[in-house]
């Protein structure tokens, strides 16, 4: 394969290729005007969702003793702003059924003897179950709760104020144990929006100069497949490289993710991430016979990368074939490989399996592509 | 390497059948470096998927030959690098400038000065003050000559043009053999293929094709020569009503109107001459033997094959 690659003039072939590509996607308005779009709106729609500070989420409490501090307690709780008291309970069946239905998202338990215990100094337990299907509103208002009630009761109940915690909030996040954090969300949300758009760029270049007829005068010229191939997916690799920077610069400014690891490396693993994708959708418009059926196709396989990537849901709570599946994706390598660098600042090392895998996937699609690519109009 | 030197395409027994239906059947060609080798045939008849077969874009089913001495099985690359192809639909990028065009094809034919060539293609087809138009907004006529330009740029040993002046202005056309006339006499070799007679007349030799199989081939002369056509000219009143007799009258082979005469044609000269004889007496009509017109020949020989292929 390597010594293609040192043909006379393969890569000035390659050159006249990708020029050609530029000049077309400066020329296709929408496609440009895509590049830019898709991941700013994306973001901000994503963004809103992160950032919507949760409101009024329906809250059951059960108090098992009726005192000043459970009052006060209830008081902070709905003052924040994301608590309303919708229920008040008087049994623990109520407390399980009621959360059970879905009517609340909270439910709060004031155990018996929470004063005096707290008053004693012993710590006692406030428990606090969260229906977790919604992990961003549960998990932001979850975050808020300990600190509001220690300060009212500290304010309000003249409890001695001390920098140990009086009490100990007892969460549970119910029906998806693996809360995805919304710090979570901006690193996938970088994987997925260049899965589609990198999908959906080169999915149609081959489709589409077979349907323009422009693949008679290319097949009739001295120009081989693999140059075909390298000079259409370069310029994407650039395209995408600008989105990839783009969102994950709006992450930083705008939602305040963090970027522990190193800067030099998630750009040149996401470079790499994003010629795997290019070279995928390459590989389906050589399959395909026109433009709809490499769309279908992308979607076919755009839809598995959200759901069994460990974007949706956590990956480890996946059935052992979708993870199967999942290993198959490059959306899978790439989002442990943002994750990583991004959140806990992992280097090259531990991340050889991904890089690997991604490489693996990425001959894989470019080999199908050079051979299902028709050298003849047969 | 097979064939003569001054051969240019040399092919045998060439077919090529798309989902179980023979569009070229057993076609055999030569071609001499240097000459304009006219292509003529009505839709249909398989001249574009022959040209295709010619330069490797399409593989015969069976059938053998050589293009510039390559053998158009295996050496479609070398065939590629010396072979200028104007397709039927144009089929360049609609979205780039005539001078983007033409650079992408200098530079991915590896031409030392793309710029320089795309230039001086610009300034010989007079396409001053288009380089910088879209292909897209250019009118039939400059599309074409653009894709001619595309297509000699690499400086080609071979051009196959198909259809190159369909929907052309005559003056348009005419420049455009010129061109082609011109480029000829530089050594190229033209295979090109048309419809328009005055078109084939211009051309050094012809070649006939009708449901895919050749029958006839050779210079204009030879060609007409050969359909051992008779042909008489009627000019008078009333031709219509002429035409509507001799039709189908045995000896008579082919009626047509021209212009303000009749051609009747025939291919035995004895029920030919029987056939007219009651109408040649009718003082109404002029009656003139003359050569069979090229076109005579042609529709003639396609009634006849598809008399054969029926
Ligand atoms: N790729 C293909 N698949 C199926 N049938 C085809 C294909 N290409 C050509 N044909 C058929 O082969 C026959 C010959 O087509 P071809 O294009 O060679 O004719 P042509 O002589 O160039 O006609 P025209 O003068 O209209 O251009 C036609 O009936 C056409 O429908
Ligand atoms: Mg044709």
């Amino acid at each position: 394969m390597l010594s293609v690659l040192r043909q006379p003039g393969f890569w000035r072939r390659v050159r006249a290729m990708l020029t050609k590509e530029f000049i077309q996607l400066r020329r296709d308005r929408v496609s440009f005007a895509m590049i830019v779009m898709i991941p700013v709106m994306q973001l901000v729609l994503f963004g809103y969702a992160i950032n919507t500070t949760p409101r009024n989420l329906p809250t059951a409490v059960l108090l098992q003793e009726t005192s000043d501090v459970g009052r006060t307690i209830l008081a902070a709780i709905e003052r924040t702003g994301y608590f309303k008291i919708t229920h008040r309970l008087s049994s623990a069946e109520e407390f399980d059924q009621v959360l059970a239905s879905g009517r609340v998202l909270f439910a709060i338990e004031i155990p018996a003897g929470f004063e005096r215990a707290l008053r004693r100094g012993d710590m006692p337990a406030l428990l606090v179950a969260a229906d977790a299907t919604d992990p961003v509103a549960s998990g932001t208002a979850l975050g808020s709760l300990n600190r509001i009630v220690q300060l009212a009761l500290i304010n309000e109940r003249m409890l001695p104020d001390q920098t140990q915690p009086l009490f100990e909030i007892r969460s549970h996040a119910r029906y998806n144990p693996a809360a995805v954090s919304s710090l979570n969300i901006v690193p996938g949300l970088v994987g997925t929006i260049l899965t589609m758009t990198m999908l959906i760029f080169t999915a149609l270049s081959v489709t589409r100069e077979v349907e323009r007829v422009t693949m008679e005068s290319l097949l009739s010229m001295p120009i081989s497949p693999l140059e075909i191939m390298v000079g259409k997916i370069i310029p994407y690799i650039m395209v995408g490289f600008t989105q990839a920077a783009l969102i994950i610069g709006f992450g930083v400014l705008l939602f305040g993710v963090p970027i522990l690891g190193n800067l030099l490396l998630l750009a040149l693993l996401s470079t790499l991430f994003i010629a795997t994708n290019l070279s995928i959708g390459y590989s389906f418009s050589t399959v395909a016979q026109n433009q709809l059926q490499a769309i279908q196709m992308t979607f076919m396989f755009f839809l598995p990368n959200i759901l069994l990537s460990g974007f949706m849901f956590p990956f480890a709570g996946m059935p052992g074939w979708a993870q199967w599946i999942g290993e198959a994706l490059p959306l899978t390598h790439y989002l442990r490989i943002v994750r990583s660098i991004m959140l806990k600042g992992s280097g090259f090392a531990e991340l050889q399996y991904e890089v690997l895998a991604l490489f693996v996937l990425m001959l894989v699609a470019m080999t199908i592509a050079v051979t299902r690519f028709r050298r003849t109009l047969d | 390497m097979t064939g003569a030197p001054d051969i240019a395409i040399d092919v045998k027994g060439l077919t090529k059948s798309f989902d179980g239906r023979v569009v070229v059947r057993d076609l055999s060609m030569q071609v001499k470096r240097g000459s304009i080798y006219g292509f003529l045939g009505p839709n249909g008849s398989g001249k574009t998927t022959t040209i295709r077969m010619l330069c490797g874009l399409l593989t015969p089913d069976s059938g053998e030959g050589t293009c510039l001495g390559y053998n158009i099985r295996t050496e479609a690359d070398q065939i590629k690098r010396h072979v200028g192809y104007m397709t039927q639909r144009f089929s360049l990028y609609q979205d780039l400038s005539v001078r983007e065009n033409l650079e992408f094809v200098a530079r991915i034919y590896g031409l030392n000065a793309p710029v320089k060539s795309a230039r001086e293609i610009i300034d010989r087809l007079g396409l001053h003050g288009r380089e910088e138009q879209l292909a897209a907004q250019l009118s039939g006529g400059w599309k074409q000559r653009l894709a001619l330009g595309a297509c000699t740029l690499p400086s080609p040993q071979l051009l196959l043009l198909d259809e190159p002046t369909a929907g052309v202005d005559p003056k348009a056309r005419r420049e455009f053999w010129n061109e082609i006339h011109a480029l000829a006499n530089d050594g190229l070799t033209v295979l090109v293929s048309t419809h328009y007679m005055d078109e084939a007349e211009r051309c050094h030799e012809i070649a006939y094709i009708a449901y895919g199989e050749l029958l006839t081939h050779g210079t204009v002369e030879e060609v007409i020569e050969q359909s051992k056509l008779i042909t008489y000219k009627v000019s008078g009143d009333d031709l219509q009503k002429l035409l509507h007799q001799l039709d189908g009258k045995p000896g008579v082979d082919m009626v047509a109107p021209f212009g303000t005469s009749l051609h009747v044609s025939g291919r035995d000269e004895k029920k030919l001459e029987a056939a007219i004889k009651p109408y040649r007496a009718d003082k109404k009509f002029v009656w003139t033997r003359s050569e069979p017109s090229l076109e005579d020949v042609f529709i003639e020989l396609m009634n006849r094959s598809k008399d054969n292929f029926q």
